[in-house]
């Protein structure tokens, strides 16, 4: 479970999250909307304490991501994530893009580390793909190499951070159809993300954000389908 | 003109040139890779959070840069005397191009550093690397490929700085064998063209050498 309470944090004069709170239960899907810079991004990076906090707790099973004494680089094992630009290693082919990590952090041996690569790359479609450097693939093949990737490290938790922002529109499908897979399975995940349709079928909440605070968090059908507050309502008209 | 060429004291010692370019290529290439190594770490001094390591960095960088790299030798072999560290010439000749190259490569390296975006740290960091991994894994080796033409450049200027092991008496690189035989026939002409020559073939080797290895080395 991610129990965040009451998170604050500033980028200089800027205060991006007034005081967030949500949890965020094992095996559920949580969409979170809202337009840029509403601090929705940055939620997902304290999660997993790529960026430090001002004020309150986030807590993954129980442990308190940003305490002193939290082994970070231990924790981040369990959470993956997917940024909006893929973050392929250009250096590295696809196969070696996803065995890096579990043979260097989690220490899996050469062969066990090529077995879970290309069971992860084959289950995002990319079988083919093994030998190839990450410029030959197209984004849409290189965000779900990325998928790959994280889910290579077998994570309790997947974030994504606006993954198909940055791709063409008719690239945008085979990420999705990925996580609409990833979801089916049981994987926890929060998705920050402006694919609406994406949100009410696959969610099973959806959080609106506005100015740094959650506005409106509940089920899709209440949230996008008949949203409560005048905030939400303008944002979905917005998008539409 | 009534200077008569000989040529044929040259081509006499040959072998014993060549041997010479084997050292000069060997001061060359080891104070390249100690510079390279220095270097890396120099730039990561002066763009690290620690001020006493960007302070001693930054003056070195300075210091080798804006002074003559004679200079930065004599004060290796001739200077460091003083503190009761005598080195022989060729230790000294090459820490002196070593600190000279360490110098430039820094400057080099730290360009090189923020051509690579920071999200791909960010993406090795969210894997669970710690930082010096995936410092190592991913940022090390895309930044040797950015730098790789740039540091062959360094060898090469390298190569020719060797030359100024005369100065401080290193008689066994080619300048060191070339001078040995001109004092002793006075064919200077002669001597020198043939070991400039020499040294134009080991530039032109090396850059031809790099080239295989790049192709070989980066494959995207």
């Amino acid at each position: 479970m991610i129990e965040i309470e009451d998170v604050h944090k500033s980028f200089g004069a800027l205060e991006v999250l007034k005081g967030v709170s949500m949890t965020v239960a094992r095996g559920e899907v949580v969409s979170v909307i809202g337009g840029s810079g509403s601090g929705k991004s940055t939620l997902l990076m304290c999660i997993n304490g790529l960026e430090p906090i001002d004020a309150g707790r986030v807590v993954v099973d129980g442990v308190d991501v940003h305490a002193r004494a939290t082994d970070i680089n231990r924790l981040r094992r369990r959470i993956g994530i997917v940024f909006q630009q893929w973050n392929a290693f250009p250096h590295l082919t696809v196969l070696e893009n996803v065995m890096l990590a579990p043979r260097k952090v989690l220490g899996k041996s050469r062969a066990e580390a090529e077995a879970i690569a290309t069971d992860r790359l084959s289950h995002v479609g990319l079988k083919d793909k093994l030998v190839a450097y990450p410029s030959r693939l197209s984004g849409g093949q290189q965000q779900r190499m990325a998928i790959a990737r994280a889910l290579a490290m077998s994570p309790d938790y997947m974030l994504f951070d606006e993954v198909t922002s940055a791709l063409d529109p008719q690239l945008v499908g085979e990420v999705l159809d990925t996580m609409r897979m990833l979801s089916s399975e049981g994987m926890t995940m929060v998705v920050v993300t402006h694919e609406m349709r994406f949100a009410r079928d696959v969610s099973d909440r959806v959080a609106f954000f506005h100015r740094g605070r959650i506005h409106e968090i509940g089920p899709p059908e209440q949230v996008i389908g008949n949203p409560q507050r005048p905030e939400t309502a303008d944002f979905l008209k917005s998008v539409r | 003109m009534n200077y008569s060429f000989h040529w044929r004291p040259v081509f006499q010692v040959m072998p014993e040139m060549l041997a010479g370019c084997l050292v000069t290529v060997e001061i060359a290439a080891l104070s390249t890779v100690i510079g390279v190594a220095i270097g890396v770490a120099l730039a990561l001094g002066r763009t690290g959070g620690n001020r006493a390591a960007a302070a001693f960095a930054l003056a070195w960088i300075e210091f080798g840069r804006n002074t003559p790299g004679l200079f930065q030798i004599y004060l290796v072999y001739f200077g460091l005397g003083s503190f009761g560290l005598h080195l022989n010439s060729y230790a000294a000749l090459t820490a002196g191009i070593a600190f000279n190259n360490a110098s430039y490569l820094a400057e080099t390296f730290r360009g090189g550093l923020r051509a690579i975006p920071s999200t791909q740290t960010r993406a090795a960091r969210s894997l669970g690397m710690s930082a010096p991994l995936a410092f190592r894994l991913i940022m090390l080796p895309q930044l040797f490929r950015i730098v790789y033409y740039p540091m062959v450049n360094q060898m090469i200027l390298s190569v020719l700085m060797t030359a100024l092991g005369l100065t401080v008496g290193l008689d066994t690189d080619l300048a060191g064998v070339t001078q040995h035989f001109n004092v002793l026939t006075y064919r200077t002409f002669e001597y020198f063209s043939v070991a400039a020559a020499l040294y134009y073939l080991i530039a032109k080797a090396m850059m031809l050498t790099s080239r295989v290895v790049a192709w070989r080395l980066f494959r995207y």
